[in-house]
């Protein structure tokens, strides 16, 4: 097993060395002097002077690259064109934010998804399949985006004047209480209860239909034992990968559900940086989510392999 | 391999023998007219690029033309879905917005197809070090999130919707290789690619005439499916004022600009999403029923 996860880590460096070159590259696509890019087009001669000895622009792309490189391993990603603050410090304060609405939103979405699926599985080919994968393909087609609009005009508008009140039920944007992060977990999980709902049908009819599964029954196991202990239990090893990498990708969703809600997330802070032309920002919170996409991504075949130990021979 | 496969089935089955050999495109299609929802979903695309085709004649008003006089009016007899914030004709604007959505789905899709299929087959038939080297490169792009790196590339080289469709398409890229590779692999060691081999064949002529024809239909299919993401993904970075400029149009610019007036004029917001969401739809349930369809383990 440490085999294992040794051969995982080190299959990560090239990946995460290519991708922080590409993030590094990226700046030399913006037209014009990559310099008065970092630096603002606000700045100064001396200050677009300074950015480029700092950075090195005047040396070749491979000791440009190491600068880059070093500085991000110290944690130096750069000023904020905008704000003035260390790119770290303005990461560092609204990550948390972000990995909250990510993790409720994992949560919620395992909750309603994986009970849907087993519920599609059990009944298979009748009207409650139907519905819940009619559901579950309304999910997967919506855009999440739209989906926080519509919560906001229903939760704010809609249900208010069917109850006769002046005020929205929940705060349509901010962050702060839990009243706040109802709509955006929702919003930003639709998608991925969707999948799991997939998956666990799926990876439950497949399971049900094992002969450890008819010597059970056969053995008089009440229904929901078979169902609950010795099925869901088997098929939980694909969800369980399948809920692993949608963090990663709801990392990636949390950029459009932070927008929608205005909620204080690193999402966010990419958004508003891209209308201000903030680089250094732009770079650092890709770098940040990415890695942390590709960590994920790892620590999910580590647990596969842990659950499955047939994956770790292979 | 159509028609032979046809005539197997003739030989051998009783009452299957007085059948004419079926091509596999009659028998897929047969297979997709059983399935309701590829019914479904065929008919939803079919409609949304006749729409796309014909927006010009079949939309009631001038989608640019402002009235401010009637600007946020609810859906009427006189404008179905209302008017937007300049007073601008929801519907008309929606028609001419299903045709932006078409082009960019088919466009990026092209993009991610053409650079992406040739990469996977050569990885997929040379081996070795070129296929190393095409697999790293590709499990690069995938350790950004897909939209995180439509994102940084639209934001680098300046939001338009040219760039928009551009970016979604290089992010499909390692999709198709992937895919493509792995469908080369298996077929790569067919005894018919090991005979044509050992005749002498090219290898440029065994990839075109053997190999590229039967990797069609995952290709197909994952290319129905892509049109769906790439579809949201516009729709997504038009949101984020990424994508075609403000009066244009695109279903996601709608939604950007409708944002504003979300509490008063709610309906600007939700004929786009439910637009974006009936079209995706459409192409999901063409997607899966196409998957199905062309299994051949589905077949009889």
């Amino acid at each position: 097993m440490t085999q294992y996860i040794l051969r995982r880590f080190l299959w990560a460096i090239p990946v995460l060395l290519g991708a922080s070159f590409l993030v590094f590259w990226s700046i030399r696509w913006v037209p014009g002097d990559p310099a008065i890019a970092i630096a603002g087009e606000l700045a100064t001669p001396e200050l677009v002077e300074k950015v480029r000895a700092e950075l090195g622009l005047d040396q070749p792309l491979p000791i440009q690259y190491g600068i880059y490189l070093g500085r991000m391993l110290r944690g130096d990603m750069g000023t904020s064109v905008r704000s003035g603050l260390p790119v770290f410090e303005e990461i560092r304060i609204r990550l948390p934010r972000t990995l909250q609405l990510t993790f409720f939103s994992l949560l919620f979405a395992a909750a309603i998804g994986i009970p849907i699926g087993v519920l599609s599985a059990t009944r298979a080919n009748t009207w409650i399949d139907a519905l819940s994968m009619i559901f579950a393909l309304l999910g997967v087609s919506m855009p999440i985006f739209w989906l926080g609009l519509m919560l906001i005009v229903f939760f704010a508008l809609t249900l208010p004047s069917w109850l006769g009140l002046n005020q929205p039920i929940l705060p349509p944007t901010g962050a702060g209480t839990w009243q706040h992060l109802v709509m955006p977990t929702i919003a930003l999980a639709a998608n991925s209860m969707a999948i799991q709902a997939r998956m666990t049908r799926a990876s439950m009819l497949e399971v049900l239909r094992s002969d450890y599964i008819r010597t059970a029954r056969a053995k008089g196991v009440p229904e929901f034992s078979v169902v609950y202990n010795h099925g869901l239990r088997n098929a939980l090893i694909p969800i369980v990968t399948v809920i692993g990498l949608q963090f990663g990708t709801l990392l990636g969703g949390a950029v459009l559900t932070e927008t929608v809600f205005a909620w204080p997330g690193i999402g966010r802070l990419l958004v508003d940086s891209i209308g201000y032309r903030d680089y250094p920002v732009i770079q650092g919170t890709v770098l940040v989510i990415t890695v942390g996409f590709v960590l994920v991504n790892i620590l999910v075949d580590v647990l596969y392999a842990y659950l499955d130990p047939r994956i770790r021979y292979t | 391999m159509t028609a032979s496969s046809g005539s197997i089935t003739a030989r051998q089955g009783g009452d299957v023998a007085l059948r004419a050999p079926r091509s596999n495109l009659s028998m897929t299609l047969r297979r997709l007219s059983r399935s309701p929802g590829a019914i479904l979903g065929a008919t939803l695309v079919a409609m949304f690029i006749l729409i796309g085709i014909f927006a010009p004649v079949l939309a009631p008003y001038d989608f640019e033309a402002a009235d401010f006089v009637k600007v946020r009016q609810p859906p009427s007899a006189e404008h179905w879905l209302g008017t937007d914030e300049l007073g601008r004709d929801l519907l008309s604007r929606l028609l001419y917005g299903a045709r932006l959505s078409l082009v960019v789905g088919l466009i990026s899709v092209g993009i991610g197809v053409l650079i992406g299929a040739p990469l996977g087959l050569i990885s997929g038939y040379a081996g070795g070090r070129v296929d190393q080297v095409i697999m790293r490169l590709m499990d690069i792009l995938l350790a950004f999130p897909s939209i995180l790196l439509a994102i940084l590339m639209v934001a680098a080289f300046g939001p338009s919707l040219t760039n928009a469709m551009i970016a979604i398409g290089v992010v499909s890229i390692p999709v198709y290789a992937r895919l493509m590779r792995g469908s080369t692999l298996s077929i790569k060691e067919e005894l018919y690619i090991e005979a044509s081999r050992s005749v002498g064949t090219p290898s440029h002529h065994i990839l075109t005439r053997h190999v590229l024809p039967n990797t069609i239909a995952p290709i197909v299919v994952q290319s129905t499916l892509q049109i769906a993401v790439a579809i949201q993904a516009s729709a997504a970075l038009g949101f984020l004022g990424l994508g075609a400029p403000p009066d244009v149009p695109e279903w996601g610019n709608m939604l950007q600009k409708g944002r504003t007036y979300i509490l008063s004029a709610p309906h600007i917001v939700v004929f786009p999403g439910l637009a974006i969401m009936l079209v995706v739809l459409g192409f999901n349930l063409m997607g899966d029923g196409l998957r199905d369809a062309l299994d051949p383990r589905m077949a009889r």
